[in-house]
């Protein structure tokens, strides 16, 4: 049963915040990018001992938020206008002041749809099975724990050399293969 | 040691009381508040509680079904006054609903770490409350399936919606206000649902909080994207609820009838808003932290805060009181200065003078520290609070409607057992909803606590 497994790579767990983003900090000098470090709440100095450039996530919102402008804008100039023009005491069809709560409302929730979706599929979530979940001491990376994984795919990636690297950080607990 | 005992000396004279109590850990922290959505023992209390609420749900049902066979007479909205009941409760509901983004939004941007105790169930509170309210101008159509008609789509009877009138910016505003507040407080949980997976023993539990949770992991790279999705959807929140109230106040504004046709009405709205919202975020946050010994996360410090906001708010609706009679006086028009005479001294003048008492005069107290730092006055002033700013609707409403430009049609408005009755049970099914809520959810933040604990800082070495 365990040959049928493919390694997806090593994983070292770590006690306290300074020890994993010196952990990280150490692997990416060490020339390893394919890695990722896992923590029970956001941490800034992780994002960056780790090189995660930034992210296209504003772009996205941006992108959102100008379309639900001009669709906010577009709907009520062209039911006002267009399709269903009704004299409403002498005042133009396109009375604009009139459709801009209409067109900032639209603008918020094209964005907001935007910044919620555009995060969970630049996540890639949801994501029913993930291979670090078979790792039994994971559950506490949403507690009190912090870990650290270096993926098989790496290019500098060697099974004996890399578990010996993470066994070698300061404070890593313990060092497990994570199969896939 | 001589040097620390000086250090702790200074502090406590000196600093405000914390923000979270001393002594937590990562592990207590997640222990303590996933504990109460996981244990398998629901307290008594709970079951009272929610038993009086689904009780009143029960008679919110009944009222509808009562109200769907029968048609919108048995209320007592009636000309002259056309909008009552369900607009007062619209308005007072949704008002409360804006404490909750005004915490998760505007304090997250100004950067106040004392935020993250409340958020999640202000959040909570906000969508509870914009589902009570929700809930007034669906019904008082008497025809709750037709609601539809008021959405843009094409129909067969050729007809679309009148986009100059303020009641469809009312319909896009409060609907972007569900569904933002709804997406904002759902991505706060992701994290948290993952905690509840990881911790939940049972397997049902595990499944459903697997579920929701959509596979959280805690990556690196996923909290670099999910705090930026935070910021902006903080960003976004932040002018949608001063557009909010402002579309609200603007039912009222666009109308000519006196008292309503005010430019002050935005502003004071907004701000009326904020301090029932404050005032209903005391009223929950006061017994929940008593019921299950959350005073570690909401501490001192967060109830002096809020009544400290409470009275600044208040302080401008008192404003907007001042103005408005001023402006009666001041526009020199017959009916606006007969509109303010009448709230003096009229048929309805004991419930404007009690909002005036309730809104501005009691609320002075909380000048007092002593007052500011006691528990029961602090509760029993976010009563009081809450009653006010009810009163303050139904005096807007009511008094400019029931004689309005000519004396013929004036009349005397009245709320019937119906009219009670729905308004009572949609407090039941806010309550209810808020039991719900603290049973199977995290009531505070889980992870936003572990970040700001003092451990959770990265200690940099020398270089």
């Amino acid at each position: 049963m365990a040959e049928a497994h493919k390694l997806y790579g090593v994983m070292a767990e770590f006690e306290s915040p300074t020890a994993i983003v010196e952990a990280a900090r150490r692997a990416h000098s060490a020339g390893y990018r394919r890695m990722d470090a896992f923590s029970p709440y956001p941490i800034e100095e992780l994002t960056e001992a780790l090189g995660i450039k930034r992210s296209k996530l504003p772009l996205i919102v941006l992108i959102g938020g100008i379309l639900g402008c001009l669709g906010g804008y577009g709907l009520c100039y062209w039911v006002s206008a267009i399709v269903y023009p009704i004299n409403i005491g002498g005042r133009p069809l396109h009375s604009w002041p009139a459709f801009i709560p209409v067109t900032f409302e639209c603008t918020i929730l094209l964005a907001a749809f935007a910044a919620v979706f555009g995060m969970l599929a630049l996540n890639g979530l949801p994501q029913p099975y993930h291979p670090v979940f078979n790792i039994d001491a994971f559950e506490m990376a949403s507690r009190n724990r912090f870990f650290l994984c270096i993926e098989a795919r790496d290019p500098m990636f060697q099974l004996e050399k890399t578990r010996g690297f993470l066994e070698g950080l300061e404070g890593a607990l313990g060092v497990s293969d994570v199969e896939d | 040691m001589s040097e620390h005992t000086q250090d702790s000396i200074s502090d406590s004279t000196i600093t405000p009381p914390a923000v979270i109590a001393p002594g937590q850990t990562f592990a207590s922290v997640t222990d303590k508040i996933s504990s109460i959505a996981l244990t398998r023992r629901t307290p008594v209390g709970w079951f009272i509680g929610a038993g009086i609420s689904f009780a009143l749900v029960l008679g919110l049902f009944y009222t509808i079904g009562y109200l769907v066979v029968t048609g919108i007479g048995i209320f007592g909205t009636n000309i002259p006054v056309g909008w009552a009941f369900p607009i007062i409760n619209f308005v007072w509901w949704i008002g409360i609903g804006h404490a909750g983004t005004l915490i998760s939004a505007i304090l997250f941007l100004l950067r106040q770490p004392w935020r993250t105790s409340i958020n999640r169930f202000a959040e909570a509170m906000t969508l509870f409350a914009v589902a009570c309210a929700g809930l007034f101008p669906l019904l008082h159509t008497g025809r709750p399936w037709l609601a539809y008609w008021m959405l843009p789509y094409p129909n067969t009877m050729g007809v679309w919606p009148q986009f100059r009138s303020p009641l469809i910016w009312d319909v896009f505003a409060v609907s972007t206000y569900a569904t933002v507040s709804a997406l904002f407080w759902f991505v706060g949980l992701i994290p948290d649902l993952a905690t509840l997976r990881d911790r939940a023993r049972r397997r049902t539990a595990k499944i459903i909080y697997g579920m929701l949770a959509m596979g959280w992991r805690g990556s690196a790279r996923h909290w670099h994207r999910y705090e930026t999705t935070y910021a902006l959807l903080a960003a976004l929140a932040t002018p949608l609820v001063v557009s909010v109230h402002t579309v609200v106040s603007f039912d009222f504004s666009i109308g000519i009838v006196p008292g309503w046709h005010a430019t002050i009405f935005p502003p004071y709205f907004v701000a009326g808003a904020i301090y029932a919202g404050f005032a209903m975020v005391l009223t929950l946050a006061i017994p929940l932290r008593k019921f299950y010994g959350l005073e570690a996360f909401i501490t001192m410090r967060h109830l002096r805060n809020m009544s400290k906001i409470m009275l600044a708010t208040g302080l401008i609706v008192a404003y907007g009181y001042m103005m408005e009679t001023f402006m009666s006086y001041y526009s020199g028009n017959t009916y606006e200065r007969y509109m303010i005479l009448n709230r003096f001294k009229g048929p309805y003048s004991a419930f404007y003078w009690t909002l005036i008492a309730c809104n501005v005069v009691f609320p002075q107290l909380l000048w007092i520290r002593r007052v500011r730092h006691s528990v029961p006055a602090l509760w029993a002033m976010s009563l009081v609070v809450g009653l006010g700013m009810w009163l303050e609707r139904f005096i807007i409403v009511v008094t400019s409607l029931h004689r309005d430009f000519l004396p013929s049609s004036w009349a005397m408005y009245a709320p019937t057992f119906w009219d009670w009755s729905m308004f009572i049970g949609t407090i039941g099914l806010f309550l209810a909803l808020i039991f719900l809520f603290v049973r199977f959810l995290p009531m505070i933040s889980i992870f936003e606590i572990r970040g700001i604990l003092p451990q959770a800082a990265v200690k940099e070495s020398g270089d």
